[in-house]
């Protein structure tokens, strides 16, 4: 029994050492080869960093492409979902107000061509994206604010759009925080 | 043409074709043949010689489960000391406090038994040094723990007499070395080049576009995605596990931590038929899988494309199904399927939040890690299936009026007592849990004021709980989160059923291999059960829905079932 507990011991030390340490290690050597990746791809606009590719940030105000809700407020330091379920009755009511207040701001929309992703909440509270549709229906107000054309602003968005891999694999979106940093060009 | 089913189906296949030379290899090291990875046993040979470990010394199943549970024991001891100190230690760039006990224990045991239950949020909870030296090693050592016992199953069906199976040490270490640490070098490269953040920095504070301050939490976020998804572990580094765009940010690195999920305990039963010589038996064994497998699948798939009823009725569209709780770069076929691997597989890392599925993927998510034999964790995926090959043996033997055989071994009684143990005490730990948090939850005065369990009302608060020890006990990880699960009776509880969840069912099987290679060998006959055969497929597939089943269908009935009852059109 003792010599088990020594083994195991000793074992456990190294193995701590080289999958705890030397592992990660290694991968942070090689991942210093893509510095900008590996500090998870800031993103700069006129001379200061404005926000990271890959995490959403919050976008409600009517000049902006604006995204997804979240049940963090867009919280990228206490990520998450809302965790409600399909039949939970405050959270449909919640649902109701969301396409209520998207119908005030978006008076041109038809109720039934809202994509169901504007009003519900992702998973990590912080999604980057919404569908190229989901940016197409937000195009008449935006021009309204912004005294721009529509024709310019789908122009944009198909330029935004990352398609599917190979035309087939995946879904058609658009990356928000790009998008309304070429939209602030624009003007 | 709705494209969006490709992508699951893709992903299944591009599983298989590697898993085929994978499982070679794995054979391969267990043997203890030439790979061309030998350039680790000058390392190898080095930590055992320091540690007076002979790896050639062959040992019983008694003493190799001795020296399982007590390396196991020094890793839980080593855990829990560190997460209750967390504060006091360096690497806390962003001063994050020490766990409370109950806390620390159930997160010692959870990463310990390859669970990977967090009642911690990683940003939050955990510093860069526990993220590193507590959970990203545990999840190396947890995962080489139960590939080493399948492999001492291995060796077992493989010896025509003797008791020795192989040495737990040297199985568990070259699992690790060998097997894990190569994919997970290639599979964290893959991720940082698609921008999952590897950095030593705290949260950078950053002034939006629309002028908000937030702060962005970063963090060594790669190694420890690739070993969590590759292990079978699924501990995130952030709270929403790889739903989080640093953990999972694009469609490749989606497929590949899919295909992760799925690629060892694939490969392991190809390394069966390898190992054993006995192809057609894991073929046998792999297409009972696959069809269980996909039949959970495909049923979450089509519910999630469809949508929630509930929101159809508010009168706005759908395209592409049920989105709360999704990722737009995702989608809810991807996300239904990553749900089903995630929980068949016992891996428990989750791209979407399972509280908000739909209840029919509620229904096959619980299902999966009920029956927890379609493909299952890495090693112990195929050890459960082996306590149900034993049944069917057991129970094929009984229909043709034969003494039940395997291999030329004798089943006897003590065997199936063992395998009967086994597969009870994963419902018993599961529902009697459940029952226990039920009434306390019935029995307290206004609970959604004192207790504050349950985010969601009804059937679905019901699911939660359910969803919670069968996590556990299944040593799976995922959760319905809306659950407050950090709370003392939670953590011991689900800690309890997680301890028992891990060893029971890897000392009962590996206990049974012990005996059945103890045993005469009598040559196969032509009255001899041809266990690679498409009847005893259709007998095994029968015996795990059967039991699975009966015994946790009454359960699901008052959660998921009810609820899409509830909202059906």
């Amino acid at each position: 029994m003792l010599k088990n507990i020594k083994q195991s011991l000793i074992l456990s030390g190294m193995t701590i050492i080289l999958f705890g340490i030397i592992y990660p290690l290694f991968i942070f050597a090689a991942g210093q080869l893509m510095p900008e990746k590996s500090e998870g791809s800031p993103v700069i606009s006129e001379g200061r960093v404005v926000g990271f590719e890959n995490i959403g940030q919050s976008f409600t105000e009517d000049k902006y492409f604006n995204g997804r809700p979240s049940a963090v407020g867009y919280n990228a330091a206490s990520t998450g979902g809302s965790n409600k379920g399909n039949s939970n009755p405050e959270y449909l009511e919640e649902v109701k107000t969301r396409i209520d207040t998207f119908l005030v701001h978006n008076p041109d929309v038809n109720k039934k061509d809202i994509p169901s992703e504007l009003v519900t909440a992702s998973g990590s509270g912080i999604d980057p994206n919404i569908t190229t549709d989901a940016a197409l229906i937000q195009i008449s107000r935006i021009a309204k604010v912004r005294n721009l054309s529509e024709v310019r602003l789908e122009e944009l968005i198909r330029e935004y759009t990352e398609g599917k891999y190979l035309g087939l694999l995946g879904i058609e979106k658009v990356n928000l925080l790009k998008l309304n940093i070429a939209l602030d060009k624009i003007n | 043409m709705n494209t969006e089913i490709l992508s699951p189906v893709l992903i299944i296949v591009v599983t298989f074709i590697i898993a085929v030379p994978l499982g070679k290899y794995i054979a391969k090291v267990f043997k203890g043949e030439k790979t061309f990875l030998d350039f680790f046993a000058p390392l190898e040979n080095f930590i055992f010689r320091i540690a007076g470990t002979d790896p050639q010394k062959e040992m019983d199943w008694k003493e190799n489960i001795k020296a399982l549970l007590t390396i196991n024991f020094l890793w839980f001891l080593w855990a829990i000391v560190i997460l209750a100190f967390q504060n006091l230690l360096f690497m806390n760039p962003d001063n994050i406090i020490a766990m409370e006990p109950t806390q620390a224990f159930n997160t010692a045991v959870s990463f310990m038994t390859n669970t990977n239950l967090q009642h911690y949020s990683g940003e939050t909870g955990a510093s860069y040094l526990i993220q590193l030296i507590v959970f990203c090693f545990l999840q190396f050592v947890s995962a080489g723990t139960g590939i080493a016992a399948a492999a001492l199953v291995f060796k077992a069906l493989s010896n025509r007499s003797g008791s020795n199976l192989g040495n737990f040490y040297n199985l568990m270490l070259k699992s690790c070395t060998r097997i894990l640490l190569p994919l997970a070098v290639i599979v964290a490269l893959i991720l940082i080049f698609n921008g999952t953040p590897v950095t030593f920095q705290g949260a950078e504070q950053v002034i939006t576009l629309q002028g908000d301050t937030v702060s962005v939490a970063r963090g060594p976020v790669a190694p420890m995605v690739a070993i969590k998804q590759l292990g079978t572990n699924g501990g995130g580094f952030f709270g929403p596990n790889s739903a989080h765009p640093f953990e999972n940010p694009n469609y490749i690195t989606n497929f590949t931590e899919l295909a992760s999920i799925l690629i060892i305990p694939v490969a392991m039963i190809f390394a069966l038929g390898y190992y054993l010589n006995r192809r057609k038996f894991s073929v046998m064994i792999l297409s009972v899988m696959l069809l269980g497998f996909i039949c959970l699948a495909a049923s979450s798939i089509y519910f999630e494309m469809n949508g929630n009823p509930e929101i159809e009725k508010l009168g706005i569209s759908q395209p592409l199904g049920n989105m709360e709780g999704k990722e737009v770069r995702f989608g809810p076929s991807l996300s239904a399927l990553w749900g089903i691997a995630t929980t068949s597989t016992s891996n428990g890392s989750v791209n979407s939040m399972h509280d908000s599925s739909t209840p029919i993927s509620n229904l096959m998510q619980m299902l999966g890690m009920q029956l927890n034999a379609f493909f299952g964790g890495v090693g112990v995926g195929f050890i459960n299936m082996f306590v149900f090959i034993i049944l069917a043996v057991f129970i094929s033997g009984l229909m043709v009026g034969r003494t039940p055989e395997l291999f030329g071994k004798k089943i006897e009684a003590k065997e199936i007592k063992i395998a009967i143990i086994v597969a009870l005490i994963h419902p018993l730990i599961i529902l009697s849990g459940t029952a226990l948090a039920s009434h306390i939850w019935a029995a307290s005065a206004d609970p959604a004021v004192s207790l504050k369990w349950l985010n969601n009302p009804s059937f679905h608060g019901f699911s939660e709980m359910l969803y919670e020890f069968t996590s556990s006990g299944a040593n799976n990880g995922s959760g319905m989160e809306g659950l407050s699960d950090n709370t003392p009776f939670w953590n011991i509880a689900a800690g309890i059923v997680m301890l028992v969840g891990r060893f029971i069912p890897i000392i009962g099987p590996v206990a049974i291999a012990g005996f059945i290679s103890a045993k005469k060998f009598t040559p196969e006959s032509a009255g001899s059960l041809k266990p690679d055969s498409v009847i005893f497929g259709v007998v095994l597939f029968s015996v795990i829905l059967i039991l699975g089943a009966l015994l946790f269908f009454p359960g699901l009935a008052l959660g998921p079932v009810s609820e899409y009852f509830s909202i059906m059109k």
